[in-house]
């Protein structure tokens, strides 16, 4: 009978153990709820204008005056993006041309930059040659000061070579981007060298070893460089490059049409809707593989 | 003396010889490397090196450089005096928003780490979305609008806070301190992915050797066990962070206007491209191009080197 009573408390003891074991230790209730509290606080800060935007853009004109505002549409309606399409169609260049010049401009330049930092990446991640170290130091030193600061003699260099309002002009200098090679390199740095060895002992040679071996194997890093490319081309206005009406790029046109005054409030929140969705509809879908390419980030000395 | 010199310059050329061996050997990397070189050397560092030789000089495009030696340095800082004022706002939008953003990225990506899973990636959504949203930031002139409609001059005024509107981004006292505001919204960007994904990784086994050795709260996880896991992640943050805060001037230039009254909200960005794309004066425009380039690079390197003795 005490026996059967001994072996009830273990098993009872084995059934509380992962009960007690799921608090951490060295946490306190009080501040995990002050905590979460807080966080909610937070979350709802840097959300409120989002939210807010996306509410005005769908706003009818009357609710978008109203006084006191009111945070989310009474009676939501979809007039705002219809009426920028007829302002779009309006204009002296049409809005597929514009859409089409930002989505040559992003697919091109972002191809680009895959192709070509994924391939110095893969040099410099798995060989060693002379160099390789102070160019990879280099390129950190690079990330170091803003496009801004080399704006200028960019613009020269431009110029002499003709590119000056034409699409390379924004397309070829997003290829050389320092962030997206140097995320590829520490990533790469990742992958076992004994997957290329094993290649190469079966006679394939480095281009196969890279476009067949390593580039399927650092798929999460192609999101990250994606997503960082295409937020860098997307919202680039592009306006000191390029002159020609013709060759602008969406953004640019979505912001002269907001930049129209008291009239165009509802057709500016539906521009600050559409320049905002894409670079956040492909964050939210690639969020773990851009988390799992930012773990091997890290700056080392 | 002579003995040790000629040594030194036969082990140099010695080890040039095997560098150039391998090399040799190696040229299947250079061309793999070459396609990426070459654009980068040509659209960042030479840049670099273009914006240093064009600061000693006079130039606007259409005629030839002419050499005029340190006097465009000259002129910006005792003849410039917007120049100044663009100094001084840029400083002190850096220090505060850069340390302060540095600090927020860190703080809630250390917070958010321990929810669970679905709720993590939420709010690493809500978070980070503020610095994708394109221009979203103009959203802010809505609510900081001078008359009594704007949203927080009427609950100001409701309050009883105040009892005239205040024009936020028209009166110098206010422009800053807003556009500061805003780019701390902002400020979780890249460098808070990095955090958020370094904190994922740091080794579970080292926190429970740190319960073991007595570590009682989480703040002493945090700085005992978590910073020192965390180096890389904070250096590169660090870089991020600092390029933004030294870059500022979309924020500035859609809230305040471009110029701003009195040049109150006037960074060195804009005022490059004052001079660089409305006057085409290339030469003084690169000059304080060079100016931002060393401040931007030293700002970086004391960084790093004070961030290297973090939990030692």
């Amino acid at each position: 009978m005490s026996k059967n009573k001994a072996k009830k408390e273990v098993q009872e003891k084995e059934y509380r153990k992962p009960l007690i074991k799921k608090r951490k230790p060295n946490r306190s209730i009080a501040g995990d709820i002050a905590l979460y509290l807080f966080l909610t606080l937070v979350a709802f800060v840097m959300a409120f204008p989002i939210i807010y935007a996306v509410s005005s853009a769908l706003k009818p004109l009357d609710e978008l005056f109203k006084f006191p505002p009111t945070i989310f549409a009474q009676h939501p309606t979809l007039d705002n993006f219809s009426d920028l399409f007829i302002t779009m169609g309006k204009s002296w260049v049409t809005f597929s041309r514009y859409l089409f010049n930002t989505v040559f401009i992003t697919a091109v330049g972002t191809a680009g930059h895959l192709i070509i930092a994924s391939m110095g990446a893969f040099v410099l991640a798995k060989y060693e040659f002379p160099g390789a170290n102070t160019f990879f130091k280099v390129v950190t030193v690079a990330m170091m000061f803003t496009g801004y600061a080399t704006a200028i003699p960019n613009y020269i260099i431009l110029n002499k070579l003709g590119w000056i309002d034409t699409y390379w002009a924004i397309i070829i200098p997003a290829f050389a981007s320092p962030m997206g090679f140097f995320l590829m390199k520490q990533f790469m740095e990742g992958l076992p060298t004994s997957l290329i060895e094993a290649a190469k002992i079966d006679g394939a040679n480095e281009w196969k070893v890279f476009s067949g071996i390593v580039m399927p194997n650092v798929k999460p890093a192609w999101m990250t460089l994606i997503i960082f490319s295409v937020q860098a081309l997307w919202n680039n206005k592009a306006s000191t490059y390029i002159y020609s009406e013709e060759r602008k790029t969406l953004v640019y046109a979505l912001q002269q049409i907001q930049a129209g005054g008291i009239a165009r409030t509802g057709q500016g929140a539906a521009v600050l809707v559409v320049v905002m969705i894409v670079p956040i509809i492909i964050f939210v879908f690639s969020e773990s593989q851009i988390l799992e390419t930012m773990a091997s980030s890290g700056l080392k000395d | 003396m002579k003995e040790f010199f000629e040594r030194y310059v036969k082990l140099r050329k010695y080890n040039a010889q095997i560098a150039w061996k391998k090399a040799k050997r190696s040229k299947m990397c250079y061309a793999f490397l070459a396609p990426y070189a070459v654009l980068f050397a040509m659209f960042f560092i030479f840049p670099v090196v273009a914006s240093i030789y064009f600061s000693f000089t006079y130039y606007n495009i259409l005629e030839a450089p002419r050499f005029i030696g340190l006097q465009n340095y000259i002129s910006l800082v005792l003849e410039d005096d917007i120049f100044l004022t663009s100094i001084k706002n840029t400083f002190m939008i850096a220090i505060i928003t850069g340390p302060l953003g540095y600090i927020m990225s860190f703080l809630f990506a250390w917070l958010i780490n321990e929810l669970p899973r679905w709720v993590r990636s939420v709010a690493v959504i809500v978070f980070y979305a503020p610095s994708i949203a394109g221009n979203c930031y103009v959203i802010f002139s809505v609510f900081f609008r001078g008359d009594p409609y704007g949203y927080v001059n009427a609950f100001l005024m409701n309050t009883g806070i105040i009892d005239a509107p205040i024009l936020w981004l028209i009166n110098p006292t206010y422009m800053l301190p807003i556009c500061m505001l805003v780019i701390l919204w902002m400020s979780l960007g890249t460098g808070f992915l990095s955090f958020v994904a370094g904190l994922q990784g740091v080794d579970k086994s080292q926190f429970e050797a740190g319960y073991m050795d007595g570590i009682k709260n989480r703040w002493q996880e945090l700085w005992y066990i978590t910073l020192p896991n965390m180096k890389p992640m904070l250096m590169f943050g660090a870089v991020m962070s600092i390029t933004q805060a030294f870059g500022v001037c979309d924020v500035t230039m859609a809230l305040c206007g471009y110029p701003s009254t009195d040049y109150a909200a006037r960074t060195i960005v804009t005022h490059l491209f004052d001079y660089g794309y409305s006057r085409f004066e290339m030469g003084y425009a690169c000059s304080i191009a060079t100016v931002l380039f060393l401040m931007m690079i030293l700002c970086n390197k004391a960084i790093q080197a004070l961030l290297r003795r973090v939990g030692t």
